[in-house]
């Protein structure tokens, strides 16, 4: 079957600020469903969309699909719940930084270490919106909000940090701003088995307005950001001639051409490899030192959960006498009266 | 000496010990061997919250209770015929339990200066020390006994003091004619990989037992006839056991696959780890990270189809309290087991109680009436929770189970049932769109349950959660349509009262006073009111299994009692939710709160106070 965009637009009215960030996120999950109905396979009535609360979480009311608007922090779960119960959907989990990484910050990582194959889309913010602007987990040290009226005084989270402590095996990040990188990242996403997380920058007009703005801002943007994609070079910049390349145990830009560097002196990105390392010093790259890494940081194998659930029912089955219900009660010591 | 053997229609067996000393092991062989054996039995375990609290302390001392009869047996007794303790400790807090035709079993070897000091004991001598000079103490030196038994075993020393529990297990086969085969076979089954501890397990057991028999210490032995059963085949079964089946006979009568997320939690795990076993019924089971993922992984598959189910003490039911409500404004169907312990926060969780009624009725956000039912014995517990999935899937909304650590570690015999014996549960799923566009609450007119439309069915696409919504399902803060929707939820729990059973009085439907009682109490109560019929006195018990909504009649039988007492082991939330439901009654209480059952004397005195 063949899906347009259009038929992923549920009829409820979208109810976000304008300008609000989140509509460019809808805008590229809705355009890449047909993409994943088509190269999966799938069709509409697999997918379900959960979230928990928060401005992000009203996002599954927008899909026509199946939709579970949950309870503050605990998508993660109900998530898990969707796809154990029945492995043949493909779940997504809509969340936000307060929601995954507060309230929820348990629940995120568990989903995350047991490899369960649902895709979790972290609209960061960097700020609670939907309360109207407190701090949230990933707020800058020092940030002023309504709740830190002389700046934040403590540490915030970098999410994909979390992931790889988690053994997570899919970790990818993407601006709003970046429709079609945000919509190729999702087709990714879908593809991946066990739990992807794609955090998204995203603006909030109102309450923490242009935080991602040296990133995002278009004239500078391809200076400060580095687009990965697995198999291809580390270069990024306007003129495409600045790359990563490893000094001693850290990253480094540099600048092809100069010092007798070459493109084959670049790091080729691998985000196939087991070892986190490396994954780990791109996640953690923040601007103005370094470029932000976008794109599919991380994408390795592992089992999953629902799969090894699936295969220990069905390995349990074949093996047991016990077939129904009756066969268990008379199972064991059991005497007669006659 | 010489030796009798009494036929005697009940005996009440207590065996404590430390918490290492394999009591809750020796009670539930005995337990088995006897069940088996024909006799009705009801058991109760009673242990401390530590592992293994320091040793030889009064604070780590285990006991395990059983009752066995010929005749019906309905509570594990007040006081014991013969107890086992196998040390001092034990000795100290369990002298209470005794009478003074009591038989007291204690291991000599432990009774030493330091064992009777760690005991907390001010003399040499505990016997006077707790007045129990009149009983028949027998002083046994299992310990070094044992020692003898299996010197030549090839155990290790500490293995070999280990066993001394079955030493004392083949002294009570002795003084009971108890046959020792079932408990072979479980030793046999248990160690089929070492040949080495069969043999050992056995001989010990044999020579306790032949031990017993030589010392003439024992003057009488007791003999128990087989119970009169009704005929059919029996097991026996605990609370907890007999909920984890009854929640997979609900998924295999209503075809839904069983889902429990779940954490560990006493006195409710043993649930979950049964589930995890039947793996072969299809039931999926989920040890989350936490209370709240329980429920809500729960809340996601019952979302997605399953016969959804979560399982926790009180503490556990406080951090589910959020989840419950949008189980309820989501109208799924959920099963909430509360397997209640003493509280409040942590309280004193090896110990049972019936305390978290108010919390299952009242603890919500917003108006959340959810529906109760309570399990009144442990072989109960599984139509309890058969019953509370049949209701939860076919009027499409959660159901709260209230059992209590008594139950769910106690045991008792049950004639095995045939799932043909039980009725159909028919979920409403739509499986395709009848009308379009479906509206996901949409009321059938009967019960008002909405349909069950599953992910994964073409055309049905729609979207729930904790946002009120209109019946066609779009979010609404409309406050007319706020009001409408929570009439209607309100209306769909209590119409689940035309659905449930009459109740029905034990004894005459009329007389000077009523017992009320719920929940596991009722093996206490039922043997009160026959101890109170005995005395001639016009009393009878309404034991509700159906708390929320109460069952049609209840008025009906108030009405025709002159008095009425409510008994339960918390400080008066069953009748104070009566004076709410049924406010032209009065209500008499009669209130325990320790942690520990009822004593059937207690229940007794309290109506013959008021007769």
């Amino acid at each position: 079957m063949k899906y347009t965009p259009q038929d992923f637009k549920s009829n409820q009215e979208v109810k976000w600020c304008p300008g609000c960030g989140d509509h460019a996120i809808l805008a590229s999950v809705q355009r890449a469903m047909p993409e994943i109905c088509e190269s999966l396979n799938y069709t509409k009535e697999r997918f379900v969309f959960v979230s928990g609360i928060g401005c992000s979480s009203r996002f599954p009311y927008y899909m026509d699909t199946y939709g579970f608007h949950g309870i503050h922090g605990r998508a993660s779960a109900i998530a898990t719940g969707v796809k154990v119960a029945n492995p043949t959907l493909t779940v997504w989990q809509v969340t936000g930084d307060g929601d995954a990484l507060a309230i929820g910050g348990n629940h995120f990582i568990h989903a995350v270490r047991r490899n369960i194959d649902i895709n979790i889309i972290l609209f960061n913010n960097q700020i609670y919106g939907l309360t109207k602007g407190q701090y949230s987990p990933t707020s800058k040290l020092g940030m002023v909000t309504k709740t830190s009226p002389y700046g934040t005084v403590e540490h915030p989270f970098n999410p994909g940090a979390l992931v790889l402590g988690s053994r997570g095996t899919f970790f990818a990040r993407s601006l709003d701003v970046e429709l079609k990188l945000t919509q190729d990242i999702m087709v990714e996403s879908a593809k991946h088995d066990g739990t992807a997380v794609t955090e998204v920058l995203v603006n909030c007009v109102i309450f923490n307005d242009k935080t991602h703005f040296n990133l995002v801002d278009r004239e500078n943007r391809a200076d400060r950001v580095i687009v990965l994609k697995h198999g291809e070079p580390m270069i990024f910049g306007k003129d495409r001639d600045k790359g990563l390349m490893l000094d001693g145990i850290k990253l480094k830009v540099v600048k092809i051409g100069e010092n007798g560097i070459t493109e084959k002196d670049i790091l080729v990105h691998d985000a196939k490899e087991e070892n986190p390392g490396l994954h780990s010093m791109l996640i953690d790259m923040k601007f103005p030192e370094y470029p932000v890494a976008l794109g599919v940081i991380r994408a390795v194998k592992d089992s999953t959960y629902d799969d090894n659930v699936r295969d220990q029912l069905a390995e349990v089955r074949e093996k047991s006498k016990i077939k129904t219900m009756d066969d268990l009660l008379m199972s064991g010591a059991t005497w007669e009266v006659k | 000496m010489q030796h009798k053997v009494i036929d005697t229609k009940e005996v009440v067996i207590r065996f404590t010990g430390d918490s290492g000393d394999g009591m809750q092991l020796t009670g539930t062989l005995f337990a088995d061997a006897s069940a088996l054996f024909g006799n009705d039995i009801s058991t109760f375990p009673d242990f401390p919250a530590e592992i293994r609290a320091p040793q030889g302390t009064v604070s780590g001392v285990s006991g395990f209770q059983v009752n066995i009869g010929s005749g019906e047996i309905k509570t594990p007794g007040d006081f014991c015929d013969v107890l086992v303790a196998m040390n001092p400790a034990a000795l100290r807090s369990n002298a209470k339990w005794t009478k003074s035709t009591s038989t007291i079993i204690l291991d000599s070897d432990t009774f030493d200066e330091k064992g009777i000091a760690k005991a907390g004991f001010k003399t040499m001598d505990p016997v006077t020390e707790l007045k129990i000079q009149d009983r028949n103490i027998i002083f046994a030196a299992i310990t070094s006994l044992t020692k003898e038994s299996l010197k030549e075993s090839g155990l290790d020393p500490k293995m070999i003091v280990r066993s001394k529990n079955m030493f004392t297990l083949g002294m009570c086969y002795y003084m009971f004619n108890r046959p020792m085969n079932f408990t072979f076979e479980y030793i046999e089954k248990k160690f089929k990989k070492n040949p080495a501890l069969v043999e050992a397990n056995k001989k010990v057991l044999q020579d306790g037992f032949n031990y017993a028999g030589n010392i003439h210490a024992i003057p009488n032995t007791y003999s128990i006839q087989p119970a009169k059963y009704e005929k059919g085949i029996y097991r026996n079964i605990n609370g907890n056991q007999a909920t984890a089946w009854g929640l997979l006979a609900a998924s295999e009568k209503s075809g839904r696959p069983l889902f429990c997320g779940s954490y560990p939690i006493t006195p409710a795990t043993s649930i979950l780890e049964e589930l995890a076993k039947h793996k072969e019924l299809n039931a999926k089971t989920l040890q989350c990270e936490d209370e709240i993922a329980g429920i809500c992984t729960s809340i996601g598959a019952a979302y997605a189809g399953s016969f959804a189910v979560t399982t926790t003490s009180g503490p556990g039911l406080s951090l589910k309290s959020e989840a419950l409500g949008l189980a309820m404004i989501t109208e799924l169907p959920l099963v909430i087991v509360d397997v209640q312990r003493g509280g409040p926060s942590t309280g004193i969780p090896t110990k049972t109680e019936q305390t978290d009624l108010n919390q299952a009725l009242y603890g919500r956000n917003g108006e959340c009436p959810i529906a109760v039912i309570a399990a009144h014995s442990p072989s109960h517990c599984f139509d309890a929770a058969f019953y509370s999935g049949k209701f939860a899937m076919e009027h499409m909304m959660p159901v709260m189970l209230l059992t209590e650590g008594f139950l769910g570690n106690g045991s008792e015999p049950w004639k095995i049932p045939s799932m043909s014996d039980y009725p159909s549960i028919t979920p409403p799923v739509l499986d395709k769109p009848d009308e379009v566009p479906y509206w996901p609450f949409k009321r059938d007119e009967e019960r008002l349950a909405r349909r069950w439309a599953l992910p994964g069915t073409v055309g049905l696409e729609h979207r729930v959660g904790g946002l009120e919504k209109n019946n066609d399902g779009t979010v609404s803060s409309d406050p007319l349509v706020h009001e409408r929707m929570v009439a209607e939820r309100a209306e769909k729990v209590a119409r689940l009262a035309n659905y449930i059973p009459d109740q029905k009085v034990i004894g005459d439907e009329s007389g000077d006073v009523l017992i009320v009682g719920w929940g596991g109490t009722y093996g206490h109560l039922y043997t009160a009111v026959k101890e109170l019929h005995a005395e001639g006195k016009k009393v009878s018990l309404a034991h509700f299994d159906y708390i929320f909504p109460l069952p049609k009649n209840t008025a009906d039988i108030f009405g025709k009692f002159k008095k009425i007492i409510v008994c339960e082991l918390n400080s008066g939330q069953f009748a104070n939710y009566l004076r709410t439901q049924h406010q032209q009654f009065s209500y008499h209480q009669c209130n325990k709160v320790q942690g520990q059952p009822f004593i059937v004397k207690e229940i007794v005195d309290a109506v013959n106070a008021i007769l």
